[in-house]
């Protein structure tokens, strides 16, 4: 009977970290084909900043699929976000700062508009956002009248090609190629999430529940310690800190606390996983869904506006297949297409993989038509993986 | 008429903890109509499910000889090629497809071209016009199923399996969704098609029908064949069926209780719901009842008589529309906005489709516990994954739920157990009345008599609990009161010793036969306007 458990727990585990470690395996693949040129420094920031607003897209998509659904008007939203924050600021010449609160302002009404369909009439949202997906990329073309506006002031690209200065270095005088600030976060960062991982079992034994002794305690956050610092000394030795980095890492934090911590969280768990016993448990469907939709307009926008700043222009064709990139993401992030299954972690690590293989691809020379059949490939192989051991486990 | 077509010798069905069919032998002859009667789970469908290979051969033992051989059927298709036709209780029609269409479907008269096959309409139709003919429906057959009532719909399924050249015709309540006039018209087909020496088995709640129709009559009950009454040499009559059907002796199959009944905590008054989809028809018709606290109190009943839909439209009206009438729970009238207004209220209904719409089945045994009373465990909204998985951990221990520990998948879990964690989220949820839809639903005797148990705990502690079953004898053995419903209204309630079984099905006969004689009267004035 234990062993059986054990092996469960192996499993599971195994499941867990399947995608973490073809990530890795991927990674050394690339720096080996490409002879170190893919962990360059400037590389390492390149694939950030290629995959910003991916990332973020992902991060929002997941929602929609974790019930069991997707948005498709994902890439128009961007486009149209895109459009108002160009001719906001080039033709206009309003302040960036307006326009990128008057952005988001616009993106949370078009999930206002969004969530109506689909959670008060009940549309379902595959139907919905086809016709949204329609309505704002022609908006877009009306917008920007099918032109692209460049460039944008240069305190608007910074978003997407800025970073976090080296004060510290700069404080103390330091001379140095390494950028000091970027380690020192890094550490930090490192810092909190052992005193993280040391709170939460000092609670469980509070609990008096069985927890997993201190050496391994040590040993997990080191592992991850290890990453985080690998991929910020790159960072250190290049500019720095990327803002979009920052972006997608608060983001991040913040959705993976929402989706595991909080009620909302698993409101929308129960939903996917099944919605009329969620809603025989007394928990508002049509809120849920409500959230969902006008989360992704927002999560959107905050795209368009990284997306639009990397351009340094806003073009009517932006954003054109946004959406499939993140549902991938998501899917490969082993996000079931049924819904109900899937973690923030996972639409991250799903994302990086996809941006990895173009990154890795077009260093190595590989021309983009084979990059897309690729990464088709990709998709298919490891959701049927993951679909077949589902099938074994639960023979 | 002696020749026997149909014999199912020691037939014995499994299914995971339950044994469905035990040791039935059934017999039908040649050209005669047989009714198999039972109660609600007695296995007449699994029965008929055999015989139609539905359950492929192998997955049952006992032998099937039809004609003279012994048949192995591994599926539909097997069974009506040699002319054994079954039509479901829910009607197999496809609505947005032509009478004609339907008919054929699996079926179609085609010609090969190639690969292809070509249906060639006119001769469907033809054909369709024809059986149409025979069960006396004058429609044209391109006409679209839905547009059709539900008697016209049963004449094409009948219809349907004239197309297959029937020879023996299985319908399971074909009557129940039927008003009288319909349920004439098609019982006189019935009998036409025995003149055109088709043979027939009938499955019927509706023992007035099968009086009237029937030549021989099986009985069924907990998976084995009582006996077999044949029309003009055993005396048939409806009390003797009736016992046959309910017949057991009572033992202990149910704890025992010292009712500790105080006032009255829970009472609906004048309720009335409609069809959420429907205009305008009545599901629930001015129902009251009350519930004390430290009772019990049965919902009777046969499928479809409302008493989920009750159930559900009082709790937070989460079935139906236009519902009107008055709640009072603990002497104060309340209302109750929606589900969690209901639950924060105390009142707690947990549903008779467990897998359908009470567990979500790929999520582990604790987030199905909590999920009904999350601010329970949470601060301002942040979920206390510690306290949950104490929480859990006690449940698991207190409903002795048997699993490899509370991270199980709840799909993973066999019927009892999984009906124990829908109790766990009901007590969870702390209520005051607790509804209990059908709870002991397909799961094995062990198991029941633990639910049994606690249901005896809960009401121990004051609380009000409210049982809808279809199985009678664990009304009887568990209720303090039963209300019997039927057609959507309470037509009695029953104390002590007057809740027997023959008591409740007599009730709902005599209230079936009264609607149904208002019904038809009430038609012909129709008729007449």
């Amino acid at each position: 009977m234990e062993q059986t458990a054990r092996a469960k727990k192996t499993k599971i585990n195994f499941r867990q970290y399947g995608m973490i470690i073809a990530l890795v395996i991927l990674a050394l693949f690339f720096f080996v084909t490409t002879n170190g040129r893919f962990g360059k420094p400037m590389n390492v920031y390149n694939i950030i900043m290629q995959n910003g607003y991916v990332l973020v897209l992902a991060i929002g998509m997941l929602l929609p699929i974790l019930t069991g659904s997707i948005d498709l008007s994902v890439g128009s939203v961007v486009a149209v976000v895109s459009a108002f924050a160009g001719v906001m600021m080039y033709n206009w010449g309003m302040p960036v700062w307006i326009t990128i609160i008057i952005c988001i302002i616009a993106g949370l009404i078009i999930g206002l508009w969004q969530g109506f369909w689909i959670a008060m009439i009940n549309m379902p949202p595959f139907i919905a956002t086809l016709g949204d997906m329609l309505i704002f990329r022609g908006l877009t073309l009306v917008i920007l009248q099918g032109k692209t506006l460049a460039p944008l002031p240069s305190s608007y690209v910074q978003i997407s090609s800025g970073y976090v200065k080296d004060y510290i270095g700069i404080l103390f005088g330091i001379e140095s190629s390494l950028n000091i600030t970027t380690m020192v976060v890094a550490v930090i960062f490192c810092i909190l999430i052992l005193i993280g991982q040391l709170n939460s079992r000092k609670q469980k034994l509070k609990y008096g529940f069985e927890v997993s002794s201190v050496g391994s305690v040590f040993l997990k956050t080191a592992v991850i310690s290890a990453a985080i610092l690998l991929v910020f000394w790159r960072l250190a030795l290049y500019k720095g800190i990327p803002y979009v980095l920052l972006i997608v890492g608060v983001l991040a934090l913040f959705y993976n606390f929402i989706l595991t911590k909080t009620t909302l969280g698993r409101h929308i768990y129960a939903v996917g996983g099944n919605a009329k016993a969620a809603e025989l448990s007394g928990i508002d469907i049509r809120r849920v869904k409500y959230i969902i939709y006008v989360n992704m307009a927002f999560m959107s926008a905050v795209a368009g506006i990284v997306f639009s700043a990397r351009l340094n222009s806003a073009s009517p064709l932006a954003g054109q297949g946004f959406e499939m990139d993140a549902i991938a993401a998501c899917y490969l992030g082993g996000a079931s297409a049924s819904g109900g299954i899937g973690t923030i972690t996972g639409a991250l690590v799903g994302g990086l993989i996809m941006g990895i293989l173009n990154n890795g691809m077009s260093l190595m020379g590989i021309s983009s038509d084979v990059q897309q059949i690729v990464k088709g490939l990709v998709v298919i192989f490891a959701v049927a993986f993951d679909i077949l051991s589902k099938n074994k486990s639960s023979r | 008429m002696e020749k026997i077509l149909l014999e199912m010798q020691s037939i014995t069905k499994e299914f995971p903890g339950v044994r469905a069919l035990d040791n039935v032998t059934f017999q039908v002859r040649e050209g005669e109509i047989h009714a198999l009667v039972g109660e609600n789970g007695a296995g007449k469908s699994t029965l008929m499910n055999v015989l139609s290979g539905w359950y492929p051969h192998g997955s049952y033992e006992g032998k099937i000889i039809y004609d003279g051989n012994e048949c192995k059927f591994f599926n539909l298709k097997d069974s009506e090629k040699v002319g054994i036709v079954i039509i479901h209780q829910e009607l197999g029609l496809i609505p947005y497809l032509s009478i004609a269409e339907n008919m054929f479907l699996g079926n179609e008269t085609a010609h090969k071209v190639g690969p292809l096959e070509v249906i060639d309409w006119n001769e469907c139709h033809n054909k369709a016009i024809m059986m149409l003919n025979r069960v006396g429906l004058d429609e044209n057959p391109e006409t679209l199923v839905k547009d059709i009532g539900v008697g016209k719909q049963q004449m094409v399924e009948i219809a349907r399996a004239l197309a297959k050249n029937v020879r023996l015709l299985i319908m399971d309540e074909p009557t129940a969704s039927l008003n009288d006039a319909d349920s004439q018209r098609l019982l006189k087909m019935v009998q036409g098609m025995k003149e055109q020496g088709i043979t027939c088995i009938i499955i019927s709640h509706k023992l007035n029908e099968v009086e009237e129709i029937a030549d021989a009559i099986t009985v069924i009950r907990d998976g084995a064949t009582i006996e077999t009454l044949y029309k003009g040499i055993d005396e048939i009559t409806q009390s003797r069926i009736i016992k046959d059907m309910v017949g057991r002796e009572m033992t202990d199959q149910y704890p025992k209780r010292v009712p500790k009944i105080d006032q009255i905590g829970f009472e609906v008054k004048d309720w009335n719901v409609f069809h959420p989809l429907y205009e305008g028809r009545k599901v629930i018709d001015n129902v009251s009842f009350n519930v004390r606290k430290g009772e019990i109190v049965g919902f009777a009943g046969l499928m479809g008589s409302g008493r989920t839909e009750l159930a559900m439209s009082v709790f937070g009206k989460a079935y139906g529309k236009d519902i009107s009438g008055k709640i009072i729970k603990d002497g104060k009238e309340v209302e109750f906005k929606n589900i969690a207004d209901a639950i924060n209220q105390g009142v707690m209904y947990l549903t008779e489709d467990r897998k359908g719409a009470g567990l979500n089945l790929i999520d582990d045994i604790r987030h199905n516990i909590t999920i009904a009373n999350l601010q329970a465990i949470s601060d301002r909204s942040v979920v206390n994954e510690n306290e949950e998985i104490k929480v859990a951990n006690e449940y698991r221990k207190r409903l002795n739920i048997r699993s490899t520990g509370i991270l199980q998948p709840t799909g993973t879990l066999s019927g009892g157990n999984q009906q124990k964690v829908m109790l766990s989220r009901g007590l969870f949820s702390d209520p005051d009345v607790l509804i209990l839809d059908e709870p002991t639903r397909g799961i094995d005797v062990g198991s029941k008599y633990e639910i049994y148990t606690f249901m005896n705990q809960l009401v121990d502690e004051g609380k009000c609990l409210i049982f809808i079953s279809s199985e009678m004898p664990e009304l009887l053995g568990m209720c303090d009161r039963v209300y019997v419903l039927n057609d959507g209204r309470i037509i009695s309630e029953l104390k002590g010793s007057e809740i027997t079984q023959e008591r409740i099905m007599d009730d709902i006969l005599t209230d079936t036969r009264k609607r149904a004689k208002n019904g038809a009267n009430s038609k012909s004035k129709e008729n007449e306007n």
